[in-house]
């Protein structure tokens, strides 16, 4: 009996405590977009940042987006010569690159290799008092931290993500044409007739900027808001994993469905 | 001396990132075709256009010449216009006739250009004036078990009264 209305009200404050954070999120952003501009005069600041968590990713980037490509020829093949198609390997492999795969695994990989990584970060900042120091040091947290790490994440986000799709194109070329045999002239001739380079590779570019976007804000917020504990940075790095796929996930739906409607 | 080295990497990630967004571009996209030559529009009546897509290419004895950039329904003769975007290093006579065709059996359908005669050229605004519908698959079988349908009981009628005179 006594545990009833608990199980409701438990219910009543994760929706409203939900509705907070994402206020409070909000807000973030908002004052991180504000003060940025220190950031970008200290132009140091955000080359640092992009060196942690651009260039550091990039390993795991060429690796994964080798294998994709690959796996990708090798699947492609099979399906296609069923149909007697093989000669479309090229387009299959680097349209669903450049329109998806490319943007979202890249993104995904950002956010479990940087994310956590900005996420434990700002979250043992706070919990050492590093960012009340600052405050106590008239320094904004939020300008000298919070933003360089922001922006170094939106410029990487598409720089990684293009690198990831070039590399898997070039995976698919090695499976397809190397190692299997289909015809080199044909994967590229149809593969450029088939890739527009507004439609896919901008929409592909646009998207990744998007997911940059998501995860460093994710991923500074959670840091910020971490409770400061070890425990609450465990956990805010464990949900900065979660929710950035997730949000990487629903924002690449919503995003196909504006971008090729009537393709 | 630290940071210099770091700024090295920084700069070759750039430069890494924005030559494969270079790449993508102009190796697997198909941005060395786009060019901004000069185009010019013209238009083409169709009874029926199947499922031609805008963007789709207008070839012209297999080349591609061109793109198609619009597709409408005219209300006034309940017809498609098409607008046919042409490369303006091809000129056509006027009297050109344009046909939509599939590529292979379930290919994608292009329009196909068939230069006439006439001494005067296609301008922008003008209006392709022979041209043929797309070959709708459906109405090809329903034809032709029309056929098969009425040529049937034919022979039967014409085989009957001979039989039945015969005697």
């Amino acid at each position: 009996m006594k545990s009833q209305p608990n199980v409701v009200s438990r219910i009543g404050h994760g929706v409203i405590d939900s509705i907070w954070r994402l206020g409070s999120a909000a807000r973030f952003l908002g004052q991180v977009l504000w003060r940025s501009g220190l950031s970008w005069r200290r132009f140091q600041l955000i080359m640092n940042e992009v060196y942690a968590s651009g260039v550091l990713s990039l390993i795991i980037i060429v690796v994964s987006g080798l294998f994709v490509g690959m796996v990708l020829g090798l699947q492609g093949y099979q399906t296609l010569q069923t149909y007697g198609t093989e000669q479309s390997l090229g387009v299959l492999v680097a349209l669903s690159l450049v329109r998806e795969l490319g943007p979202v695994v890249a993104a995904l990989l950002f956010a479990s290799r940087a994310g956590s990584a900005i996420t434990a970060e700002v979250g043992l900042m706070k919990t050492t008092e590093q960012l009340k120091a600052m405050e106590m040091m008239a320094v904004d947290p939020i300008a000298r931290v919070i933003a360089p790490r922001f922006w170094a994440g939106v410029i990487s986000m598409p720089l990684l993500a293009a690198i990831f799709s070039i590399v898997g194109v070039f995976g698919g070329y090695l499976v397809g044409v190397v190692l299997i045999g289909v015809d080199d002239g044909a994967f590229w001739s149809q593969m450029q007739a088939a890739v527009d380079v507004r439609n896919d590779v901008l929409n592909g570019v646009i998207k990744s900027v998007v997911f940059g976007f998501a995860i460093t804000t994710i991923a500074l917020f959670e840091g910020y808001d971490a409770m400061p504990t070890a425990e609450g940075i465990s956990r805010a790095t464990t949900r900065t994993v979660v929710t950035s796929s997730l949000a990487i996930l629903a924002l690449d739906f919503v995003l196909t469905a504006f971008m090729f409607k009537g393709i | 001396m630290e940071r210099a080295k770091l700024d090295f990497w920084v700069g070759l990630f750039v430069l890494a990132g924005f030559a494969a967004l270079l790449g993508l571009a102009l190796k697997v996209g198909n941005m060395s075709s786009f060019s901004s030559a000069p185009t010019y529009n013209v238009q083409a009546d169709f009874n029926n256009i199947g499922s031609l897509k805008v963007r789709a290419p207008i070839k012209s004895a297999g080349v591609v010449v061109g793109r198609v950039s619009a597709i409408r329904f005219d209300n006034q003769n309940f017809e498609a216009t098409v607008t046919l975007t042409l490369d303006g290093q091809y000129q056509f006579p006027k009297d050109t006739s344009a046909a939509i065709m599939t590529s292979g059996l379930l290919g994608e359908q292009f329009v196909a250009l068939d230069a006439g005669g006439d001494v005067k050229n296609l301008a922008t605004g003008d209006k392709i004036k022979i041209t043929q519908s797309a070959v709708v698959l459906e109405n090809l079988i329903s034809q032709f078990l029309y056929n098969k349908a009425s040529d049937a009981p034919k022979t039967d009628a014409a085989q009957t009264p001979t039989q039945g005179t015969q005697p």
